[in-house]
């Protein structure tokens, strides 16, 4: 049985609704537990390269205060769990910035290696850590070929309940997961973006035709980064 | 030779072996109280980052795992392919197995982000994890070990002997396919993603565990007032030759396949073009001292029948053994992850250039140890079992 079902079935078992304690760090959020994660939806991010600017990292800020993440003076070794990418053509010199996080893949290459299943993919499209599994082996980090993954290589402290964080343990993007389930439908870096006027990130449902993700890509088609590595990507860019 | 007339016996628990024994119980516990430091403050004391996330505890790890299937070689040329020559020295090959192995293990271990949570990684399986695999094969094979050398010991079970020869030579091609598949499997990398990787372990793990096998031989022989033989110690050499000879294939084959396709061109001229640290550790430290110095010195008129230039040359197989472990593991995660193939990258997480890695103490610690624990596992089995043959002075020539 995969860990997620386990989860899910657990979640259905205790069948309180609202933001129930269950143990240190481990909190039921307002979603319905009854309501189990179904593959009906694909949850996705639209990245229009033409409207990210150069010079914002709003996205960044963003995640960064959502989920705690602190600037420790160490940039090696610092979580970032999306940073700004710029990308410059040596051939005429065009460069564009865009935003670079966890591709949300359906054929994750961490979810692969990773020898005990800490790293999972939820039936929604949403790839997580599982920290409770996690060994911090990194063998995650060597196989994302987005180096989207980071190692926690000190103590934490105030750590957030949504966020669940700790050293000796790999973390990356979460599609802001709490916000998808309590019912939000955006993420962090997508509502910051919105906020500073540049919309160049869409968070939405991949499945649904009707939805603005879907007709947006319909419309203008989008890319995926490494598309050669037959990931298929949740995460989709536009004007690379 | 038969098994039977060969009389085997402990080595004399004297000064010398229990200061030995001290001396590796002090590194031990100096690794593992670095260790304790490492496991308070986090991983950032180290030279690992987000960007080189194995560092130098693999190196050493990797290296030992490789060997310590590479020790059974003579195991399985004795046992296996029945060279009689090689049968006193089963038992011996199959006891320096397993102290690599633990010593591999253990480094592993402990430079785990959550070692305390071994239990997880001996309860949680991810079956499509080559890791996960690993897990059952690096254990699997010391119970192989166990029962080979099971069978060695006891004269009753003597007609097993083969059967479980062929098992443990069939686990540790097995479990070296796995290791090298470890890196072979991430597709991403530009130093990776080569189904040449499992090849490339196995002949390098005939190599450096021949390497370890005839120094550790050596020693054991000197230090317990035993004669080794000329013609056995230069029979292995012979043998260290043909895999160090072969290990130098593979690698042209790697590279000359890489360099076809231009995809690879940049990762090929990182390690090949002698500017970077990578290359220069390629071609002086695996190419050089590594490999073509100890050929040199098996081949030359002059030093072929040397028995300081054979254990010259051993240690230094060892030595450039090492160095191309850390140029696959250290230098496959330095050159950068290609993103944009044919674009040029930045960004605040070092995207687009060479990662830093400056290896620190408590890493080498680390290594230290598992090296350390290798070697008490060996030294404590020579004194406890009757692993080493009285007799490894040449046969007396019929009168």
């Amino acid at each position: 049985m995969s860990l997620d079902l386990t989860r899910r079935e657990f979640l259905q078992g205790a069948g309180a609704a609202g933001a129930l304690t269950l143990a240190p760090g481990v909190f039921l959020y307002a979603k319905d537990p009854k309501v189990p994660v179904t593959d009906a939806v694909r949850w996705g991010l639209l990245v229009d390269t033409r409207l990210c600017q150069e010079d914002c990292d709003a996205c960044v800020t963003a995640c960064n205060e959502e989920h705690n993440l602190e600037d420790l003076g160490r940039p090696e070794t610092d979580a970032q769990w999306i940073r700004k990418l710029t990308v410059r053509d040596p051939l005429g010199g065009r460069t564009i910035s865009l935003p670079m996080m966890c591709q949300h893949c359906e054929h994750p290459p961490c979810v692969d290696v990773c020898p005990t299943g800490a790293s999972f993919r939820r039936v929604d499209g949403i790839v997580l850590v599982d920290k409770h599994t996690c060994i911090g082996c990194r063998y995650c980090m060597m196989a994302c070929p987005y180096k989207a993954r980071s190692f926690i290589h000190e103590n934490l402290t105030e750590q957030l309940p949504h966020a669940p964080r700790g050293k000796g343990c790999v973390e990356s993007c979460t599609m802001c997961v709490h916000k998808v389930d309590a019912g939000e439908n955006t993420t962090a870096c997508a509502e910051a973006c919105h906020k500073d006027g540049h919309q160049a990130i869409l968070f939405g449902d991949l499945n649904d035709p009707d939805s603005e993700i879907s007709k947006r890509i319909r419309e203008f088609g989008a890319t995926q980064i490494r598309a050669d590595l037959g990931l298929n990507t949740g995460v989709r860019y536009q004007n690379l | 030779m038969s098994i039977a007339s060969i009389r085997y016996a402990t080595l004399d628990a004297g000064r010398s072996y229990w200061g030995l024994l001290a001396m590796l119980a002090g590194v031990t516990l100096v690794g593992l109280a670095g260790f304790l430091h490492l496991e308070h403050e986090g991983h950032w004391i180290t030279g690992m980052n987000n960007q080189v996330v194995w560092g130098i505890p693999h190196v050493f790890a990797v290296f030992l795992i490789v060997a310590a299937s590479g020790a059974l070689n003579v195991a399985s040329i004795a046992s296996v392919f029945g060279q009689g020559a090689y049968k006193p020295l089963a038992r011996l090959s199959g006891l320096l197995a397993a102290g690599l192995l633990i010593g591999g293990l253990v480094i592993l271990v402990l430079d785990l982000g959550r070692p305390d949570r071994l239990i997880v990684a001996m309860t949680y399986y991810n079956f499509k994890s080559i890791f996960a695999w690993n897990i059952f094969l690096y254990t699997g094979l010391l119970a192989v070990i166990a029962i080979y050398m099971f069978v060695l010991f006891q004269p009753a079970f003597a007609r097993w002997t083969r059967a479980a020869g062929i098992l443990a030579l069939l686990w540790r091609l097995i479990l070296t396919t796995g290791t090298g598949a470890i890196f072979g499997f991430l597709v991403a990398r530009q130093g990776y993603d080569a189904a040449i990787m499992a090849p490339l372990f196995i002949i390098m793990s005939f190599s450096f565990g021949t390497a370890v096998f005839l120094l550790v031989l050596a020693a054991a022989c000197h230090g317990s007032g035993r004669v080794l033989g000329d013609a056995l110690l230069f029979r292995l050499k012979n043998l260290l030759t043909v895999f160090v000879s072969a290990v130098l294939y593979f690698v042209l084959a790697y590279h000359i396949t890489n360099l076809y396709a231009t995809e690879h061109h940049g990762y090929e001229a990182f390690i090949l073009n002698f500017e970077s640290l990578y290359s220069k550790l390629f071609w002086l430290g695996q190419v050089g001292l590594g490999s073509l110095l100890p050929l040199a010195l098996f081949y030359s008129p002059k030093t072929r029948n040397c028995r300081v230039s054979t254990l010259v040359g051993a240690s230094l197989v060892i030595l450039g053994g090492l160095i191309q472990m850390y140029v696959i593991i250290i230098g496959g995660q330095a050159y950068p992850l290609v993103l944009f193939p044919g674009m040029e990258e930045s960004s605040s997480f070092y995207d687009g250039v060479v990662a830093s890695y400056i290896p620190s103490i408590w890493e080498f610690l680390l290594g230290f140890t598992g090296v350390a624990i290798s070697l008490i596992v060996v030294v404590a089995g020579l004194g406890a079992l009757g692993i080493l043959p009285e007799d490894l002075s040449d046969p007396k020539p019929a009168s």
